[in-house]
């Protein structure tokens, strides 16, 4: 049994260095069990981008998509409702689309590629409903309005490009993802030019 | 703040008294040696085993569609997946590794002496479940192996007289191993039997510091305080809880407290463990075959058995003095006699001296004896049986139990050497 | 007592040591994880030879692709014959029921073949098919009798035939088995033969266990740490047993 004096300085030098290399070993051990949370490559393949054949697409008709287990909407827009799209800039939330909600390819008044052609998650911003497509007859939610989507949820109300309307509970434009023409008749949806 | 926090919690529930008695100012004998390290090792691989299991849960599919499948999900779709199922498996066997070395350190020392006997009966249940645990565990992958093997182990209750084909088909719950079978093991591997084993596993360490650490020279560290002084006693130096010295009446001898100096020493042990388990999980985690089957990359085939079916390594002593015995029911009789004569350990040793190293010639040669025999008949186990290694076996299930009744024959009147007064 | 018995346990570990060998001695196979050239060229054997019968319903073509560092496009047009997406899983049209009536029995799954039956058995098993008109395929093997299936790499190997010598033996003249040999009919020489066989191999042994590679360099970051860690835990320790001792 020493009866030397104790060199606290190195015990306490020992003592903080011994934990901290512990420590950094928990946070290691943690790794795998916090990593193994991540989409699994079975969830990143359903993930993977999807392909839509748009050549049977009609004027004014909607396609419905399954991407990443949401429902993809492509519309093909009309001449007259894209004519609308200009028209009711006041009585939209965010017309100019500064919110985030979509690549920057469709940061424009239509909000998509090419003007007619119009893809877009079809998931409500406010509680995660899917909205219903009104091709006629909008004019009993908005006025003046021929087309848009109506969330039968809680009521929100989006025009041909889904730009919300103000006054109605969702906060933001329906959401637009990552998409690409393969060809004229091919839509690529989930990855465009940037991420292929 | 703290201080203030730390007071209010106090009075509402005694943390740190509890830590105090059974961490700080628990005295533990000074002179723990590598042997002392399986304990707390084997509450690292439960751990081990609680925290990779939850998390093989999230991706297993119990049943037996989806089960074999869902481990190759687990082992190739999941990030990390690998690691986690490997280290699962690795640690089924190296629970065992530990929990044997741990037992064969009580057997060295006469830990299981008085008034340690329930301490080792906990420990024997514990045992028990992790046993029951492990076949459990081992269905889960659905391999033929699994499947198997699980079928042989079942069977072993159908020599019970009378009732054992009914027993048989109520364990199964289906005329063979089905997914019935499947689902209420798994039930039972991931619920009841952790449960059990943690409640076991508390009550082992309540009733440990209880009675105080036993130590490898077998000489209790708490004695009568009659007054005397001590020369040279390490424990003056510290506090210890006065639950221990009885407010005065007992003088504690030769013990530290257990923090900080062997938490520091425990994590030595930690690592150094670690480093092998770690290099079976990255390298080996096969285990050569021992581990993890070479068959049990097989989905489970009701149809057809493999070559050569063995038991996990763990099982294999149990399970060749099984096959060692001719007839059916007294081998299974016998098996189950092997881990009773251990539970029974307390009284059939009636030597007064707890350390093999004061006791006699005979005792350090018995129990020689007695690792011989259990290595040998693990090793016999994992062969197939021919004449040959039947008849080894046979030798070796004896002195395995000859152990136990030279013990208890030779302890009563043993020519012990005499006891130091002081720790070594 | 105790010499007796440490000889008889050193008799029972090397009788098990004997026990767990095959009945034919086995060919060492060459594996390479990290030749990815060698397990590209294993990839294509087994789709172009294997894939008609066997699957690996538990690998997924991307799988192969990112660990063989063959670019998605390319791998699709070269190698992803029964796939319709890149994440598919390594599987044929087959159908399962036929092909346990053509060959007796439903052929494996291959995915965890080099699991089950271990390389070298795998590497010995594709080059000891030989004729035996007695067979159903018009062959047999030395590893595997009897077995259910045909030699679909004889276009490449020759027809293999078990090859004797006429030797003396105690005086006797006897045939011997001198092994397989082949009657140059194939596409390749016995060494290109034995080296396809190899890179097949190697590409299941890497099927078996995909994460091998990872497993075993994160496996030396991981002891390396556990190195440095034990030299701090155990300066540690000496400091405060100091007290003690």
């Amino acid at each position: 049994m020493s009866n030397a004096p104790v060199d606290h300085g190195r015990r306490r030098f020992l003592t903080i260095a011994t934990s901290v290399v512990g420590g950094v070993g928990a946070i290691g051990a943690a790794v795998p069990f916090i990593a193994s949370w991540n989409p699994s490559e079975k969830a990143k393949q359903a993930g993977a981008a999807v392909t839509a054949d748009i050549s049977k697409l009609e004027d004014g008709q909607l396609i419905r998509v399954e991407w990443r287990g949401k429902p993809v909407w492509i519309v093909k827009r009309t001449p007259a409702m894209l004519e609308t799209l200009t028209n009711f800039d006041d009585k939209l939330r965010d017309p100019a689309s500064e919110d985030p909600q979509q690549p920057d390819y469709a940061k424009n008044t239509h909000r998509s590629k090419k003007p007619e052609i119009f893809v877009a998650v079809g998931i409500c911003t406010h509680l995660g409903c899917s909205p219903t497509y009104i091709m006629k007859d909008f004019e009993a939610q908005v006025e003046g309005m021929p087309s848009g989507f109506f969330c039968p949820c809680h009521g929100s109300t989006y025009d041909m490009a889904g730009r919300v309307f103000s006054g109605v509970p969702a906060p933001k434009n329906l959401m637009i993802p990552p998409y690409m023409f393969v060809d004229d008749t091919t839509i690529l949806i989930g990855e465009d030019e940037g991420t292929a | 703040m703290f201080k203030n926090f730390m007071s209010w919690i106090e009075y509402r529930m005694p943390f740190m008294e509890k830590m105090n008695l059974h961490v700080m100012q628990y005295p533990a004998p000074k002179n723990f040696n590598f042997w002392y390290f399986f304990g707390s090792l084997a509450m690292l691989v439960l751990v081990n085993q609680i925290l990779t299991g939850i998390w093989l849960t999230m991706n297993f599919v119990p049943s037996a569609e989806g089960a074999f499948a869902s481990v190759e999900y687990i082992m190739r779709d999941v990030e990390y997946g690998w690691l986690l199922r490997y280290m699962h498996s690795t640690g089924a066997s190296a629970f065992f590794v530990v929990v044997y070395l741990h037992m064969l350190r009580g057997m060295m020392y006469g830990s299981y002496q008085k008034p340690r006997e329930l301490l080792w009966i906990f420990g024997m249940l514990i045992f028990l479940v992790l046993m029951a645990e492990a076949f459990m565990g081992y269905l889960l992958p659905w391999g033929q192996m699994s499947f198997w093997g699980a079928q042989v182990i079942i069977s072993i209750f159908g020599v019970i007289p009378v009732i054992g084909d009914d027993l048989t088909l109520w364990i199964r719950g289906d005329y063979v191993i089905s997914g019935a079978t499947l689902n209420r093991f798994f039930a039972l591997h991931v619920i009841a039997l952790p449960l059990v084993l943690v409640v076991l596993v508390f009550l082992h360490i309540i009733a440990l510091h209880e009675v105080g650490s036993n130590n490898p020279d077998g000489i209790d560290v708490k004695r009568e305080n009659n007054g005397e002084k001590i020369e040279n006693n390490v424990s003056d130096k510290f506090t210890f809880h006065q639950y221990f010295t009885k407010g005065g009446k007992k003088i504690i001898v030769d013990a530290i407290p257990f923090h900080p100096y062997y938490t520091v020493k425990d994590i030595v042990g930690v690592v150094g463990f670690l480093f092998i388990f770690c290099f079976v999980i990255f390298f080996a985690p096969e285990g050569g075959g021992y581990f993890l089957e070479p068959p049990n990359f097989e989905p489970a085939n009701p149809m057809k058995t493999p070559d050569h079916i063995a038991p996990v390594w763990y099982f294999t002593p149990f399970y060749a003095i099984l096959r060692a015995v001719p007839d059916q029911l007294f081998g299974a009789i016998f098996m189950f006699l092997a881990i009773l004569f251990l539970a029974l350990l307390p009284w059939l040793d009636r030597c007064p001296v707890r350390s093999v190293r004061y006791r006699s010639t005979l005792h350090k040669a018995n129990l020689v004896n007695f690792c011989i025999s259990f290595v040998a008949l693990g090793v016999l186990g994992v062969l197939p049986a021919t004449p040959f290694y039947t008849l080894l076996a046979q030798i070796f299930s004896f002195t395995y139990f000859a152990y136990f009744g030279l013990l208890w024959f030779y302890s009563k009147n043993e020519k012990t050497k005499p006891l130091p007064v002081r720790l070594s | 007592m105790i010499k007796t018995l440490f000889t008889v346990l050193a008799l029972v570990v090397s009788s098990a040591a004997i026990a767990a060998g095959s009945t034919v001695p086995l060919d060492k196979a060459p594996i390479d994880l990290t030749d990815k050239e060698s397990l590209q060229r294993g990839a294509r054997i087994f789709q172009n030879y294997c894939l008609g019968c066997h699957q690996m319903e538990y690998q997924r073509y991307s799988r192969t692709f990112r660990d063989l560092g063959i670019p998605d496009d390319i791998g699709m047009e070269t190698l992803g014959f029964t796939a319709n997406k890149v994440g598919d899983h390594i599987k044929n049209a087959a159908p399962k029921a036929d092909l346990a009536n053509w060959f007796g029995a439903a052929p494996p799954d291959l995915s965890n073949v080099a699991r089950v039956r271990g390389p070298d058995w795998l590497y010995t098993y594709m080059r000891s098919f030989y004729v035996d008109p007695s067979r159903p395929f018009g062959v047999n093997n030395e590893v595997f009798p009897m077995v259910g299936m045909p030699h679909v790499l004889q276009e490449l190997q020759g027809i293999p035939y078990k090859a004797t010598e006429t030797r003396l033996v105690d005086g006797v003249p006897t045939e011997v088995n001198v092994g397989i040999k082949t009657d140059g009919s194939g596409e390749l020489s016995t060494e290109e033969y034995d080296s396809t066989v190899a890179d097949l191999v190697n590409y299941l042994e890497y099927v078996g266990e995909p994460s091998k590679l990872e497993s075993r360099s994160l496996g030396v970051k991981v002891l390396i740490f556990l190195g440095i860690f034990f030299i701090f835990a155990f300066l540690l320790k000496k400091e405060y047993w100091r007290d003690v001792h």
